[in-house]
């Protein structure tokens, strides 16, 4: 991953916001797993479009009191890549 | 009972919505209850779409539609579109039997979100010999091709018993060959037909090792690729048992093709009246009927489960499994090493190596009629 490689979600999962747990969940076969509120920030912008490098300036105009994220994107990036809840166009 | 306070309960995160029980297949291991209702019964498309409606208003998340074989309602389509309007993951869990290329495409359309076919076998011979049905498993493989070309996460399900355990690596194989997401191996579960057929489907031991050590093996081989296997292991070798649907009442709703409300699919055996969503509504149902507050919490228990340290982990195991052995539905689930009724478990697996009575295929409206596999 580098920060011009555009993640999308892979088609296993879908996002999706539930105001019952009051927060971003993600879908798949008889599941769900619940996302903490910076990692449904992430993932909600996540469109198969956008580069990591566009997502995080998205996010830093969001959050401007956050300081750097990029170190912070990119690690969960790689996690939710592992997780296989994301997938990168080789 | 006691005044100590018990926890609040969350939403049924789970709706298991059984459309139907017909069902074109026959298998002897079917945990459906063995009084398949009548199908005037059968509540409307309107009571469905209300059901859906209350559910998810009150924050259920997965939908399931299974039966029997939903596919024989002619209005699945519009349930599905229903309840992906309403925001559900939709999940379809089929036979295959009366699917067609068409079919998933208008379901696809509808927005359904996945489907899960069931397996008996590994090739036509084994599985349809189990599902009662010629060229069941023909059009089982080519159904499942379709799912996966239309675009679909797909499950594939193997319910493992003793008549098909021997076939683990040509089903490691199959579902590999299918492409599937995930694959269930199921051993199966003793309920309805499958606790009357127990003799004839519960494995040995030995079986069980071999059969892990397979689906293991094949695990190590697959280097992160190729479908995620999910092996189930059945609770009779085990000492402790099963944390059954994550607690009663708390996770799982059940509406059965009556529009009974059930906190578990087999519930309905326990000498409990259960509420009809036709009479009340589902908010009410499940946290005020007494059937749903029955099991809830650990006040209702007995020794040795009042004072384990292990009730909050299991909740004293399945209530339906001890009431079918010990005649008593507050009593310890039998698969555990500290229950008086363990005996029953051990004379059950000793049973199931010399069967007696013959296997019986689960047949709706008929005297039932006998087959040898």
């Amino acid at each position: 991953m580098s920060l011009q490689s555009i993640p999308s979600i892979n088609r296993l999962f879908r996002l999706q916001f539930e105001t019952a747990q009051d927060c971003y969940v993600l879908l798949f076969p008889e599941g769900m797993v619940k996302l903490n509120p910076s990692a449904g920030e992430i993932m909600a912008r996540i469109d198969g479009e956008k580069t990591v490098s566009v997502i995080i300036k998205e996010l830093q105009a969001q959050f401007p009191d956050a300081g750097d994220l990029t170190l912070d994107v990119q690690e969960f990036l790689t996690t939710a890549q592992q997780k296989k809840w994301l997938i990168y166009e080789s | 009972m006691s005044l100590k306070q018990t926890k609040p309960v969350g939403p049924p995160f789970w709706l298991l919505a059984e459309l139907t029980y017909d069902c074109p297949l026959h298998c002897p291991y079917c945990s459906n209850p063995t009084d398949l209702g009548d199908k005037a019964d059968e509540l409307s498309t309107t009571h469905w779409k209300e059901v859906l409606t209350q559910a998810r208003a009150m924050g259920a998340v997965q939908l399931g539609f299974s039966g029997g074989e939903p596919l024989l309602r002619k209005d699945l389509e519009q349930l599905v579109e229903h309840g992906r309007e309403l925001g559900f993951y939709t999940n379809l869990i089929t036979s295959g039997i009366g699917l067609t290329a068409k079919r998933i495409a208008k379901l696809k359309k509808a927005g359904l979100d996945h489907i899960q076919i069931s397996f008996q076998g590994a090739d036509p011979e084994v599985n349809d010999a189990i599902a009662g049905r010629g060229k069941a498993y023909q059009q089982k493989f080519e159904m499942a091709r379709q799912v996966k070309a239309q675009g679909y996460p797909m499950v594939l399900n193997f319910v493992i018993s003793k008549q098909n355990i021997t076939q683990i690596p040509q089903i490691l194989a199959l579902s590999t060959e299918l492409d599937a997401d995930y694959v269930e191996l199921a051993t199966a579960q003793y309920y309805g037909w499958a606790y009357h057929n127990r003799d004839h489907l519960l494995p040995t031991k030995e079986q069980l090792i071999t059969a892990e050590a397979q689906v293991n093996h094949y695990r190590d081989q697959q280097d992160g690729k190729g479908p995620q296997f999910i092996f189930v292991t059945p609770d009779y070798y085990e000492d402790r048992p099963k944390a059954c649907m994550n607690g009663w009442g708390s996770t799982f709703l059940t509406v059965t093709p009556d529009g009974s409300a059930l906190p578990c699919h087999s519930a309905k055996l326990l000498p409990l009246t259960f509420p009809n969503i036709k009479d009340k509504a589902l908010e009410d149902i499940w946290h005020k009927d007494f059937s749903f507050n029955r099991f809830r919490g650990d006040s209702w228990m007995k020794e040795p489960c009042s004072s384990c340290s292990e009730k909050e982990q299991d909740f004293g195991g399945c209530r339906c499994q001890a009431f079918m052995m010990t005649g008593d539905m507050d009593a310890t689930d039998p698969v555990c090493s500290k229950s008086k009724d363990k005996h029953m478990i051990n004379d059950a697996i000793q049973s199931a190596s010399s069967p007696s009575n013959p296997l019986v295929y689960r047949e709706a409206g008929r005297d039932i009629a006998l087959f040898k596999l």
